[in-house]
């Protein structure tokens, strides 16, 4: 009981997006313009990983600028952007939580050793609790175990779960998490099998 | 051969589920590993190497001065990143090294740099010699130089470079390091910008790898970390790595050097 009250409080402060306090650090313009330099002096494109990767774009530039804490006008406009440029697709969005399972487990896709064949995962475990037969599971993000027995699988949640996977930045600007669909690391599949595997009750992270 | 019993362990942790135990059990592991670790036999092979003549000019690295001058190995390496007068430049111990072998033994940058990174099969020549160099620092209180202007400002872009988010996944070091009691999967995260996470990560790199059976230099560290964070390569030995050494290594200074360590 007090197992599952804990996750329940878990997964409400992921909703609201709140992060635990970490160190904030400042950047200023300056600072930038001179980390710029030098990534683009030091850095050699390797496989996939090209020096294109290190222009910033309008979030990273916010966040790095405040200390992942932006004037609440500015976070307003940019996840609105954000949330403008998500491909939400119709119909369900529940694909197969077996799949998901598997792309959840997957560490690849975007780095200089994954090779063009390869396909991506979501990296999921690195940093969520899922399904609890995963015992090796990380916890820089909440725990998303009973995430779809707290919240049903409605069409809104459904499109909660969707948004927050391919692009978390319109949810919580300067989040930890990547933009796996806006970065094109997942397709519209895969996000949907990921969404399988939070929403549908037979999937284990709902058993 | 341990990774099996790693796993049988945290299965039947994972039950009980409390991770105050997995956290005890991990320290367990880990001290089992150490006591078998097989540290020492790259510090021999560094040591043959340190000695072995090469190169154009049919000479060993005997004469390398790394900051306490030529041929002091004592203490040596706990006093690294620091600025050296004959370059110009802060380098760490890698830089150093290939500095040494462009000096005294005459190689070319490129033929000296061409494999550092090794494998389980074959080790690489900067592997051992790291694991040697490094050993000779064992008790020496960990004291990189903060005294020289370009050793501040490698520091301070050090500190800059960790918290910068960038990449198509907007990961910085800070996005694994900044936050305390964190995990990627089982892997505790130290919280590098905290001297007190700092201190037993800078005493104990460089360091063997029990999962893959491989000894691991600072500069690979640093160069996989860029890998997962979906970043291009870092030039080896380049000013951003040794900022980033600077900066961990000065936020962890006066710990006792204990290493070459054991990682999981």
């Amino acid at each position: 009981m007090k197992r599952a009250l804990k996750l329940g409080i878990a997964a409400l402060l992921a909703a609201c997006g709140s992060m635990p306090a970490v160190e904030h650090h400042f950047a200023s313009e300056a600072d930038l313009l001179e980390i710029q330099a030098v990534l683009k002096r030091d850095l050699r494109v390797r496989g996939s990983a090209t020096l294109a990767r290190l222009d910033a774009d309008a979030v990273q530039q916010a966040c790095n600028l405040n200390g992942n804490a932006p004037p609440e006008p500015l976070v307003k406009t940019l996840e609105a952007q954000q949330m403008a440029a998500i491909n939400f697709p119709a119909g369900s969005l529940i694909g197969d939580w077996k799949r998901g399972e598997s792309i959840a487990q997957s560490g690849r896709g975007m780095q200089w050793n994954d090779g063009p064949k390869d396909v991506a995962g979501g990296s999921c475990y690195n940093c969520h609790q899922l399904a609890p037969q995963e015992a090796s599971y990380g916890t820089l993000g909440p725990s998303l175990l009973g995430f779809g027995k707290l919240r049903g699988n409605s069409a809104e949640t459904q499109k909660y779960a969707y948004g927050r996977i391919y692009n978390s930045k319109a949810y919580n600007l300067c989040s930890q998490m990547p933009r796996l669909g806006h970065s094109g690391t997942l397709d519209e599949q895969q996000i949907k099998d990921l969404v399988a595997l939070l929403l549908d009750p037979d999937s284990p992270v709902n058993k | 051969m341990r990774a099996p019993i790693l796993f049988l362990l945290l299965i039947s942790l994972a039950n009980g589920g409390f991770a105050q135990d997995v956290k005890k059990e991990i320290e367990k592991y880990q001290q089992m590993v150490a006591d078998s670790s097989p540290v020492e036999l790259f510090e021999l092979q560094g040591e043959i190497l340190w000695a072995k003549r090469q190169g154009p000019n049919n000479a060993s690295l005997e004469q390398c001065d790394l900051g306490l001058g030529a041929g002091v190995l004592k203490g040596a390496y706990a006093q690294l990143p620091r600025w050296f007068k004959d370059a110009d430049r802060v380098m760490d111990l890698e830089a150093r090294l290939l500095h040494c072998m462009g000096t005294l033994q005459g190689r070319s940058r490129e033929e000296a740099s061409k494999r550092v990174f090794g494998n389980e099969d074959q080790p690489s020549e900067m592997e051992y010699l790291s694991a040697f160099v490094a050993s000779q620092s064992r008790g020496a209180a960990m004291a990189p130089g903060q005294a020289h202007a370009k050793e501040r400002a490698a520091y301070a872009l050090g500190q800059k470079l960790f918290f910068f988010r960038a990449g198509p996944w907007d990961f910085s070091c800070a996005s694994c390091h900044g936050e305390e009691g964190k995990r990627i999967r089982m892997q505790e995260l130290p919280v590098l910008s905290s001297p007190a996470a700092a201190r037993p990560v800078v005493a104990t790199w460089p360091a063997y790898r029990v999962s893959n059976s491989q000894f691991k230099t600072m500069q690979w560290r640093i160069n996989d970390c860029f890998r997962q964070m979906r970043m291009p390569e870092p030039a080896y030995t380049s000013d951003l790595t040794i900022a980033i050494a600077t900066y961990l290594t000065v936020n962890g200074k006066g710990e006792p050097y204990r290493g070459p360590g054991t990682k999981r």
